[in-house]
């Protein structure tokens, strides 16, 4: 693992909530253009560690470097949100899927190009004037969205507000929607959730050719082992905060650790059940 | 010092009146999460229904002690049960087919019958103030007897009437809730509304009936607004209610220990204000407090703290 | 109410109102009765007077008797006519809802006839009325276009960037306070000031949204309230620099870009050849107010198409995605709270220009609860719904100025009627703000309403 070729770059990473540790002392690293997955069992702490790296958590201990392309280097727990998808190009969708329902499929991945677009309208005023060069970059924009529109098969609900979309459709656009942002990491939580197979294999086309055509490194967390152990180059496995595997698919597959503690025995997860019940259900639900 | 204390009495004595509004805001809130704004409102629909009460029984200052503090009673006992049914009626008119609708929509209805309410006694009673003879005077000062130039603390038997009355509320009030079938209605539906009534609480009834304790609670505060102030006019629900919904959100709204707290924090800090800087901005330390912990401490004193959730 | 099990059997209600439904419907009539009779009982039925030697009582127990029949037979209307469930109030009133779609979907044809109307109106009124019968009209489509413009600007905040602020009306103060205050000090023409008094109010605008940052919902609305409430106390209190509960008067007359409307040599009729009449300022005023508000329709419709726009439906919508998309929110809450703030620091200016007497009394709370109203009964977010509401309301409350006292009442409960017949306002649909091939509209069902 030479640290040239990490796109990102987590170090002893460590996240409390109140009493209960979420994230303990974690260090993996996400390699430029693969598809690292990050599994274990519910309360793992993976949503945890992902919004971390995302920034919508400030972690207690730790360091999230991320090495961009073009050589600049940031350390991302010390970034606000916003910043962090700006600067640093990382960009997430979220678990309980967040689109802005009200608005309509275009729209939703015109916001997302909404850093280009300011900085095209000059503070505003250049768009008030309806100067070329803004015009030019809103074109560009629906370009833009129209091209991911067709990757993800949504061209003709373009028009249609995205709260009507069926659920699967919407795990889509929202991943559309963060690649508009043009990022060179992309973090999904759980993109194949609730989704029917076919939808899942369909998503596992996108998501490699996300990575293959648009160079872009994905880190995922998900549940669906179908599609895990399809389409990653990489897994880090969790379990109660602490890494407890990391290597390729057969690696980790073959790693007595996990078997034991998440694939095939069941009873872990039952006892994890009770565990976070008693822990409280506000705390619970947050570190889920 | 006696400066001091006499500005602690006083600050007291307003804090019991603000709690007992307050505790109103922070039982709609906590159950259906919006800010009764006509609830400021049914505090001085409890005044003037009081104020009316006191002239009908012709209850005057010159009758003996015991006879003056049972009609008293009589009167708060009467003006609570019928300011209750203005709280009942608010809420069936103008918050309940609202519920599980728009946000925004529930908040302009409260407004709208706020100044409605505001204008129907404006019309029914007139504009003008209503001055009502002081009923209870006299009490100890400390020292009795001051030293020419000395200043001498007053406790006076209406404050010591309201904080006592007050505070034997807030017990059987806090018992109601903690230990009966309602209290705990209430408590489910605070938590998770649909769940309550999926478990068979009458959730609607459960709603009115806190609409009505709250509405009763004001009515104490209003009746105890008449008596201290001597003075009622239409607009008093206004600047009360905004006093009371800040004690509300100072002691962490929701809360009902700390609506007392906060009534009895904002009390003292007008009181104070008032004794030693100006009683002009009273009304902006007020709402300049309200300001300050809403930003800084967003769940109150005793309230719980809300952890954003991604 | 707990009774409906009571009711009789389906087939006896379709067939014919059944008597059973009839002896329900009069039970609830006479509960309502029963309660409208407690309601009144006090505050109707009984009148405190100021007399000599204390209050006095009058007793007036008709009115108790009048309050229980008009509710009993309401509610008996409302029982036979309204639908099945007659005792809920709001499925009564939402019987009556048809238009509003059909409002919106004609949007384009109503305001382009709207704003013709607007240019020629006056002109209209003043061949129909003449000079002195017309400037009744003509100040009241003043008053209007005020808080049409005041509407639009609060829209940007409410409705478009979904943060509640019912302090609206401190912005306001702001402009009308610094144009009369740069006007008398400093003797600064209008529209010198004009500009000024804008940035000055979107400045506040800053100030005040800074720390509210955090705040969502029903918070941010109070916290609003009480900067509203703040400002307005200040101006009551600090004499020396806003002359308190007396006001700012002789506040200098905005001019025809230099030129007076004054009688005699130099003013506006002498320069252009008129016979000199008051009306014409009036005219003038209606035509600087309006351009106003168009300047405001225009900018806020532009902002909505720009990302600034789209950034603050975002927000309204969901602002932990915005975060995730590299929208900075703090910036972009400020920019919604100081553009709000600079149009009412216009109209503010426009105010005091207007009425050339300025005092903390022209600035409650209940303005600000008037203009949200108007905001959120016209539709949120809905530039028509606004001119609709505010023309209902404003023209409403001056046409039953005869009724002066009864007149803030019925405005109260008809607030409460409206939004309980259409709790997504008048004009609930919202307009896509960029289409790739059609633009549809989308219902208000599915926008959000913000968090804050």
């Amino acid at each position: 693992m030479s640290a040239a070729n990490a796109i990102l770059t987590v170090e002893r990473l460590t996240m409390r909530f109140g009493g209960l540790v979420a994230v303990d002392d974690v260090s993996f690293e996400v390699k430029r253009d693969d598809i690292t997955a990050v599994i274990g069992p519910n309360g793992a702490g993976k949503t945890t560690m992902f919004n971390c790296v995302t920034g919508f958590y400030k972690p207690n201990a730790g360091r999230i470097a991320v090495a961009r392309r073009d050589g600049r280097d940031y350390l991302l727990e010390r970034l606000p949100d916003y910043r962090i998808t700006r600067e640093a190009g990382v960009a997430r969708t979220f678990q309980n899927i967040r689109l802005f329902g009200g608005m309509t499929v275009l729209e939703n991945l015109m916001v997302a190009q909404h850093t280009v677009l300011m900085d095209a309208s000059t503070f505003t005023i250049g768009g008030l004037l309806g100067l070329p060069s803004f015009r030019k970059a809103e074109a560009e924009a629906i370009e833009k969205a129209a091209y991911w529109l067709e990757k993800i098969d949504l061209t003709p609900r373009a028009d249609d507000p995205a709260a009507d979309l069926s659920y699967g459709e919407q795990r889509r656009l929202e991943i559309a929607r963060a690649m508009c942002t043009g990022p060179e990491l992309l973090c999904l939580d759980e993109p194949a959730a609730g989704m029917n197979p076919r939808e899942s294999a369909e998503l596992n086309t996108l998501l490699r050719f996300i990575r293959d055509d648009h160079k872009t490194s994905i880190l995922l967390i998900e549940h669906d082992m179908g599609v895990v152990m399809d389409i990653s180059d990489h897994i880090v496995v969790l379990d109660y905060g602490r890494k407890i595997s990391d290597g390729d698919v057969d690696f980790v597959r073959n790693d007595p650790h996990v078997i034991a503690a998440y694939l095939g025995v069941e009873e872990d997860e039952i006892d994890e059940a009770e565990a976070l019940a008693e822990s409280g259900g506000a705390v619970a639900e947050t570190a889920s | 010092m006696e400066y001091f204390l006499q500005q602690l009495i006083n600050g007291i004595t307003l804090g019991s009146i603000y709690g007992l509004i307050a505790i109103g805001y922070t039982m709609v809130y906590g159950i259906i999460g919006m800010i009764n704004f006509a609830h400021g409102d049914i505090f001085m629909v409890g005044s003037f229904i009081a104020l009316a009460l006191i002239l009908m029984l012709g209850v005057a200052a010159s009758a003996p002690m015991a006879i003056l503090l049972v009609a008293l009673l009589g009167v708060l006992a009467l003006s609570m049960a019928l300011t209750a049914v203005w709280g009942w009626a608010v809420e069936r008119l103008a918050y309940r087919p609202l519920r599980g609708s728009f946000r925004l929509a529930p908040l302009i209805t409260a407004i709208g019958m706020s100044l409605a309410l505001q204008n129907f006694v404006q019309i029914a009673q007139g504009a003008r103030n209503k001055p009502l003879e002081p009923l209870i005077s006299g009490g100890f000062s400390f020292p009795a007897n001051p030293a020419p130039g000395q200043f001498s603390v007053q406790l006076s038997y209406m404050q010591i009437g309201i904080v006592v009355t007050t505070v034997a509320l807030m017990v059987g009030f806090s018992l109601l809730i903690s230990r009966t079938a309602l209290g705990r209605a209430q408590r489910a539906c605070e938590q998770d509304r649909k769940m309550a009534s999926l478990l068979g609480v009458d959730v609607d009834k459960t709603i009115s009936v806190t609409f009505v304790t709250g509405a009763a609670l004001a009515a104490v505060a209003g009746m105890f607004f008449l008596l201290y102030y001597g003075v009622i006019d239409f607009f008093i629900g206004f600047v009360a209610g905004v006093k009371a919904f800040t004690a509300a959100v100072l002691g962490g709204i929701g809360s009902l220990p700390g609506a007392m707290l906060g009534g009895l924090l904002i009390g003292l800090i007008e009181a104070f204000w008032s004794g030693y800087f100006s009683s002009d901005y009273k009304d902006v330390a007020a709402f300049s407090i309200l300001v300050i912990v809403l930003i800084f401490m967003p769940s109150g004193l005793l309230g719980r703290p809300e952890i954003e959730k991604v | 109410m707990a009774d409906t099990t009571t009711a009789p059997a389906p087939s006896a209600v379709e067939a014919a109102p059944a008597p059973s439904h009839t002896s329900i419907v009069i039970r609830e009539a006479v509960i309502a009765a029963v309660i409208a009779a407690a309601l009144a009982s006090i505050l109707l039925g009984a009148r405190t007077d100021i007399a000599p030697g204390g209050l006095s009582l009058e007793y007036r127990p008709w009115n108790i008797v009048i309050a229980a029949v008009v509710v009993f037979f309401g509610k008996l209307a409302l029982g036979f006519l309204g639908p099945r469930s007659g005792v809920d109030l709001g499925g009564a009133f939402s019987g009556l809802a048809p238009s509003g779609d059909a409002l919106s979907h004609a949007g384009t044809y109503v305001q382009p006839a709207l704003l013709v109307l607007a240019v020629v109106g006056p002109f209209l009124l003043l061949s129909t009325y003449g000079g002195s019968g017309a400037r009744q009209y003509i100040e009241l489509a003043i008053l209007i276009l005020t808080y049409i413009m005041l509407g639009w600007g609060l829209n940007i905040v409410v409705g478009l960037a979904g943060l509640l602020d019912l302090g609206y009306v401190a912005f306001y103060a702001v402009g009308a306070y610094s144009y009369a205050l740069m006007a008398l000090h400093f003797g600064l023409s209008f529209w010198v000031c004009l500009p000024l008094a804008g940035l000055i109010a979107a400045l506040w605008g800053v100030m005040l949204g800074f720390p509210v940052l955090r705040l969502r919902g029903d918070y941010l609305a109070i916290v609003t309230l009480a900067f509203g409430e703040i400002i307005r106390v200040v101006l009551l209190n600090w004499y020396e620099f806003t002359g308190g509960p007396d006001g700012l008067s002789r506040i200098p007359r905005p001019s025809f870009f230099g030129i007076e409307f004054s009688r005699g040599d130099g003013g506006f009729a002498d320069v252009f050849g008129l016979a000199y009449s008051p009306i014409h300022r009036i005219i003038f005023l209606y035509f600087l107010i309006l351009s106003l508000a168009l300047l405001t329709y225009f900018i806020s419709i532009r902002l909505r198409r720009l990302p600034i726009g789209r950034a603050w439906e975002a927000l309204r919508e969901d602002e932990i995605a915005c975060r995730a998309l590299g929208i900075n929110t703090t910036t972009t809450k400020l920019t919604a709270f100081a553009l709000g703030a600079m149009f009412g620091g216009f109209a503010g200016s426009f105010f005091a220009t207007k009425q050339g007497f300025i005092s903390p009394e022209s600035f409650t709370f209940i303005e600000s609860a008037v203009i949200l109203a108007i905001v959120v009964l016209g539709g949120l977010g809905s530039q028509l719904g606004v001119v609709i509401a505010a023309t209902l309301f404003i023209g409403g409350f001056e046409f039953f100025r005869e009724f002066e006292q009864y007149r803030m009442l019925v405005f109260g409960l008809s607030m409460v009627f409206i939004m309980v017949w259409k709790p997504r306002g008048l004009i609930s649909r919202r307009e896509p703000s960029v289409f790739l091939k059609k633009r549809k509209a989308i219902s208000g069902d599915l926008v959000g309403e913000g968090a804050g």
